[in-house]
């Protein structure tokens, strides 16, 4: 077993400036009441001019005259947190969520990602695009992987007898251990993790309790360690509020790009698609804009996502401006990449079939590009449809049928048609209401087209024309 | 004599008159009709360009026409796209002829406007292998928009119109004008890379 830790620093921090997009003004995210409020975390211009996580607002606005403050919000912290874990779930079946941190068993994924430097780069390159600062380490076992990370960056242990020089040196204040078990440690005079495995086991159970011997335990890899481990959501529901008013569509640009890609992220992460979801535009009066948007196959490739969405936001206009923006999605069915010939004729830059139709979609209407199939019904108002579950079994008989089909019949015009072939008789309908009893010719006009009419049986006269021999 | 210049590439480049034209370099699409593959110089509708068909009215053969290419295209799996047709495609009459309409997407573009741009990005998408569209207000620069377009995407574009446009010039790389009088027969008005034959070709009509 080989468990990567992905760390998270500044999680609250990230998690906030990833939905505006320049990161040059000062900030600070704050937390307390509203007499002793203190800084959680800043941004790196914030650190520039004084400021420190820990300090006294006050003390803060003493440093720096103007600079942005945000009151955290642990709730949007959480969503950052399960966002990364449906990312992490793409690359390990077995992840677990720990405070700041993730871990996920990579020893069975290695196969398929490469080696692991080539992983850990895939890792680095996926959090940078999604903006996270983070620390990754491996480890033999999770919390190992978990306590190296606090201390280093990029440090891969492979093997049990590196993993024991390597924590052997770990001080015991930074080892994560039990609560208050690290300044008693202290007093004892063991410094580091090394003095602390080669003291006697009882008596440390005697002063510490159980805890702390569990933990070394699960350290080294001599228990097991059971995680929680995360499971992917059946329905997502991602949101990003900001603090000023939006009026124009393009302006929410940004944000819908960042949403589609977290939707594109979990999507991979569970090996699914998206073929229906909502994007719900709030308003300060707790009003809102539902766009539902609808794709033709399931999708998940981000960039499509976000053409799409963005194709059907400029459409609309806005009563009001937004202050926050929900991407809400219930059905997430399996995705089914599509499959392409090795030996397909079609140019190299071609754009996929499914894109280019849900692009005409987009513009022209849901209902705008359809494929028929012809229908078992002989009338031909019935005879084809755009339904997609119709069973044809046997093949119609060899009647003449036209290419074009009007879709009312209208008296056919000018002076009396020649007749080509014909009759053919219909009679049938009599089940749903709409009885026909007509007779069909081919005949040909003055002009020279050749037309499918019909006339009230044994007629010849009164034409109607139904469709043109194309 | 600077440079030596093989007598053939002259020939072939339909750059020496001979009296009698030359036989045609392959390249085109065959439309199925040997008559008028025979007179057309690629051997069959230009591939990546336009193919403009002019019409008295419908109902004249204008399908029939182009029904023989894009069946034997949907029967190697490509898509044929059919944008804003005057008329529903009849499923029945389009299989009889051997079009295969699972591979046929039909655009309803009720706009002249979103109909242009939807036969622009089909051309242009390289997904689509032949786009049919029926264009009412095409101007110059809207038909050379698709001609572009058609290139890029290496598609065959038919375009059809009413034969009052004949007289317009046109960037299509052929033009052919379906007449009734006083049979049916087609003319070629115009095919890039070689002259247009003078007389009309005959064009009866199938078993329907």
């Amino acid at each position: 077993m080989l468990w990567a830790c992905v760390l998270l620093p500044q999680l609250a921090m990230d998690g906030v400036l990833r939905r505006r997009e320049s990161a040059d003004e000062p900030l600070a995210l704050v937390t307390g009441n509203a007499q002793s409020r203190s800084i959680l975390a800043v941004n790196a211009s914030a650190r520039a001019a004084g400021l420190r996580p820990g300090q006294r607002l006050a003390a803060a606005q003493a440093l720096l005259t103007h600079f942005e403050v945000q009151q955290h919000d642990p709730a949007a912290t959480t969503h950052w947190h399960r966002l990364l874990a449906a990312w992490a779930y793409r690359y390990s079946a077995e992840v677990a969520l720990w405070p700041h941190a993730i871990v996920l068993e990579v020893s069975k994924s290695l196969g398929l990602f490469g080696p692991w430097p080539d992983f850990e780069r895939k890792l680095r390159d996926d959090l940078r695009a999604l903006g996270f600062r983070h620390r990754i380490t491996l480890a033999p076992t999770p919390r190992a992987a978990y306590v190296l990370a606090g201390l280093h960056d990029g440090l891969a242990v492979m093997s049990p007898e590196v993993l024991h020089s390597a924590l052997a040196s770990v001080p015991v204040h930074k080892a994560r251990l039990p609560d208050g078990a690290a300044d008693g440690l202290l007093g004892m005079g063991l410094r580091t993790l090394g003095a602390l495995m080669r003291a006697p086991r009882d008596g440390l159970r005697r002063r510490f309790g159980a805890a702390l011997l569990d933990h070394l335990d699960h350290l080294t890899g001599t228990n097991q360690e059971i995680l929680e481990l995360y499971r992917p959501p059946d329905r997502l529901d991602l949101s990003m509020e900001w603090t000023h008013e939006i009026a124009h569509v393009e302006a929410l640009v940004f944000p819908l790009r960042r949403l589609t890609g977290d939707l594109a992220t979990c999507l991979a992460g569970r090996d699914g698609g998206v073929q229906r979801f909502m994007v719900r535009l709030i308003h300060r009066d707790g009003t809102s804009t539902d766009v539902s948007i609808g794709l033709l196959t399931p999708e998940r490739d981000p960039a499509m996502l976000f053409e799409h969405t963005r194709s059907r936001m400029e459409r609309i206009t806005l009563s009001q401006p937004v202050v926050a923006m929900r991407l809400v999605a219930h059905e997430l069915p399996p995705f089914v990449p599509v499959g392409r010939d090795l030996f397909d004729t079609r140019p190299a830059h071609a754009l996929p079939l499914e894109q280019i139709r849900e692009r005409l979609r987009s513009r022209l209407g849901d209902s705008a590009i359809a494929r028929w199939q012809a229908t078992t019904d002989p009338r031909p108002e019935h005879a084809q449809s755009t339904a997609r579950d119709i069973v044809v079994i046997g093949k119609p008989p060899a009647l003449p049928r036209p290419s074009w089909l009007l879709d009312h019949p209208i008296p056919l015009r000018g002076p009396p048609p020649q007749i080509v072939a014909g009759p053919e008789r219909l009679e049938t309908g009599w089940w749903d209401g709409s009885d026909v009893r007509r007779d069909y010719y081919v005949v040909e006009t003055a002009q020279g087209q050749r037309a499918w009419v019909f006339c009230a049986p044994g007629e010849r006269g009164h034409w109607m024309l139904q469709g043109w021999f194309a | 004599m600077g440079q030596v210049v093989a007598l053939s590439s002259l020939l072939e480049g339909r750059q020496v008159w001979q009296g009698r034209s030359a036989p045609a370099p392959a390249g085109g699409y065959a439309s199925g009709w040997p008559t008028l593959d025979a007179v057309l110089p690629n051997g069959g509708w230009p591939e990546a360009t336009l193919s403009e068909i002019l019409l008295p009215c419908d109902g004249v053969g204008e399908l029939q026409l182009v029904l023989p290419a894009l069946a034997r295209l949907s029967a190697a799996r490509r898509q044929i796209a059919v944008i804003a047709p005057p008329y529903a495609p009849c499923v029945a009459g389009w299989e009889r002829r051997g079009v295969s309409m699972a591979h046929v997407d039909v655009v309803h573009a009720p706009q002249a406007r979103d109909a242009l741009w939807a036969s622009e990005q089909c051309l242009r998408s390289g997904s689509y292998a032949a786009v049919l569209c029926w264009p009412h207000q095409a101007d110059d620069r809207a038909l050379r928009r698709l001609q572009v377009a058609a290139d890029s995407g290496r598609a065959l574009g038919f375009i059809f119109r009413d034969r009052s446009h004949a007289v317009q010039a046109s960037p299509a790389a052929l033009r052919l004008e379906l007449e009734t009088e006083p049979t049916r027969q087609i003319r070629v008005r115009k095919c890039r890379g070689s002259q247009p034959p003078a007389w009309p070709i005959p064009f009866p009509f199938g078993t329907p």
